[in-house]
């Protein structure tokens, strides 16, 4: 498992994907949350949890990054190469997976601490200390959540094998039905609770931009839903392998 | 030492690979040679593992190659040259694979110095012409010191010089005792570098033979026969252990002259409509052999003339 690791390490860091992906992660994440305390007016009292505005837009990236390593190896026919030089599927992709995740994770928490720094920076007056657990869910949090988001990517790869359908699906969910269901009048609500990024929203307790305002009381506290969304991400990885290791490569 | 034993792969509706059983052995180069289509990269693939079959079974020394350990240490294959990461420069590329298999990271500088890639190390597989890709191959193919070598179609779109290197590169691999299955659509191609053939067709083994049996075979004379009473000649022939071959309007008979059939015909009182000896017959007797299409009749003369040449020597 350690020359699988090495090997999947070699793989990610010898191609740009994981290098842009990095990149635009951070400085997606970062420059939103800059813009959001920038703008937020001084009316409005800065948080830990809303300094981390920004954050669903690096886990956007590493959802995106998660499905690229994946449909890639199948497009230029690496994964064959793969599986000629490791038979045994399964335990190369959960490789892949853990490499992926383990840079997601750093990523994650370079954007949680950054954009806690960056408010700091802007707004030195602001009440911005850690206290509790709540506040150092809402940053380090971002760790686990992207590393999740990454391996959920590396599932969806999986599944679907091509990079355009994999962005297709990545990216509509994330940006379209996510913030569409909750219009769906009366059965909305009921759905959006458990939309899987809603979930991961709830476990770092920052969902400032999202319409969740109004639903009422919610079925999962924040553990419950962190565990709910690594449910998910997890079982689609399951997915994932379970249809890789029995399709033609 | 490669067995395979029934064979078989369907993709859907498609049987690419029909109940095949062959044997590849040790220490020669061993064509694999089938018209497009003839499903040999599919059972490359399955040889290596990497489509499943649909129906019985393939062997490399007596293993599957799930069961290999370090597979690239026994098996090295180039299926297609194309496999590559277009970002990735060619030694990160061997890297990874020799990492994968815990072989030296020395043995990656070997490679690319055994195959005339070393100044190009460094640069982006997907800037490579197509002889480099595969070169850049045969590489990754030798990085386990593999004592059992796959080629798909390695000459492929190459130009003669790098035709040439290949073609000398297997010699030198079968004489170092390795085994090599190499697999083209061309004949003539075979007939230069393997000594032992596997012939198949649509998906089933046509032969396997000596490479200059196969020739041999597929040089004989044959005669184009038409008769009014096709079944009744047909039989008085297998009776007299002709080979025959249905054409669409009489048979192809090999294995006896045309004064026999005539004879033959005769003592049955049946009516010929045709008697003709069929010239330069070994194109059509190889289309006829793999149930080839008429697409490459154009091509053939000079084809033909690369064949007989090795073997009038
Ligand atoms: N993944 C697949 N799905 C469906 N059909 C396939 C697949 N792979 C191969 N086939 C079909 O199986 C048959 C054999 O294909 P294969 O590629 O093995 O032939 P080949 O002998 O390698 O031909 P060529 O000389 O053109 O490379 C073809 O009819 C092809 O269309
Ligand atoms: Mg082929």
């Amino acid at each position: 498992m350690i020359t699988l690791l090495a090997v999947e390490r070699i793989k990610l860091a010898t191609t740009q994907a994981a290098w842009w992906c990095t990149a635009i992660a951070v400085v997606a994440s970062l420059g939103f949350a800059a813009l959001f305390v920038g703008f937020a007016g001084d009316d409005f009292a800065l948080t830990v949890g809303s300094s981390q505005a920004g954050a669903t837009f690096g886990r956007t990236v590493l959802l995106v990054l998660g499905v690229l390593v994946v449909t890639t190896e199948y497009h230029w026919g690496t994964a064959r190469t793969t599986f000629q030089a490791v038979p045994s599927r399964a335990p190369v992709l959960l490789a892949k997976a853990t490499v992926v995740g383990i840079l997601a994770a750093v990523v994650g928490l370079a954007v949680g601490f950054g954009s806690l720094g960056l408010a700091m920076l802007l707004e030195p007056g602001a009440e911005l200390a850690l206290d509790g657990a709540a506040d150092w869910r809402a940053v380090a949090g971002q760790g686990p959540v992207y590393l999740l988001t990454a391996v959920l990517g590396v599932g969806i790869g999986l599944l679907l094998r091509n990079t355009a359908l994999g962005l297709a699906v990545a990216l509509v969910w994330t940006q379209l039905v996510e913030g569409l269901v909750v219009l769906i009048p009366t059965i909305g609500d009921d759905i959006y609770v458990w939309l899987p990024f809603f979930a991961a929203s709830q476990f770092v307790g920052s969902d400032v931009g999202s319409p969740a305002l109004g639903l009422g009381e919610l079925p999962l506290g924040p553990l419950g839903y962190g565990a709910y969304f690594a449910g998910i991400c997890l079982l689609l990885l399951a997915a994932g392998v379970w249809t890789a290791v029995r399709r033609d490569a | 030492m490669i067995e395979a034993r029934g064979l078989t792969k369907r993709y859907g509706k498609t049987t690419a690979v029909d109940d095949l059983s062959f044997d590849v052995a040790a220490g020669r180069v061993t064509g694999f040679l089938g018209p497009n289509g003839a499903g040999k990269s599919t059972t490359m693939r399955m040889i290596l593992g990497l489509d499943n079959p649909t129906a019985g079974r393939v062997t490399i020394n007596g293993k599957r190659y799930h069961e290999l350990h370090h597979p690239l240490r026994t098996v090295g294959a180039l299926l297609d040259a194309k496999w590559v990461h277009p970002n990735r420069s060619a030694r990160a590329h061997l890297n990874w694979m020799a990492k994968s298999n815990q072989i030296a990271e020395r043995r990656v500088d070997e490679v690319l110095d055994i195959v005339g890639l070393t100044s190009v190390a460094g640069k982006r597989a997907g800037g490579f012409s197509l002889g480099m890709s595969q070169r850049l191959g045969i590489a990754a193919a030798l990085l386990g010191d593999p004592e059992v070598l796959l080629f798909d179609e390695p000459v492929n779109g190459l130009d003669p010089e790098g035709i040439l290197w290949i073609r000398k590169f297997m010699h030198r691999l079968a004489d170092e005792g390795r085994t090599v299955f190499v697999s083209s659509h061309l004949l003539s191609e075979m007939a230069l570098t393997a000594t032992e053939l596997v012939v198949i067709g649509r998906g089933k083994l046509i032969s396997q033979s000596s490479t200059a049996d196969f020739v041999a075979r597929a040089s004989e004379n044959t005669v184009k026969v038409r008769s009014p009473q096709n079944d009744r000649l047909r039989d008085a022939l297998e009776q007299a252990s002709a080979e025959l071959t249905a054409a669409e309007d009489g048979l192809i008979v090999s294995g006896m002259d045309s004064a026999k059939i005539g004879e033959i015909a005769a003592e049955n009182g049946l009516v010929l409509h045709e008697l003709s000896p069929q010239q330069g017959s070994l194109e059509q007797a190889f289309m006829q052999i793999t149930g080839d299409s008429v697409e490459y009749h154009t091509g053939i003369e000079a084809e033909v003339a690369q064949v007989l040449e090795p073997t009038a020597r």
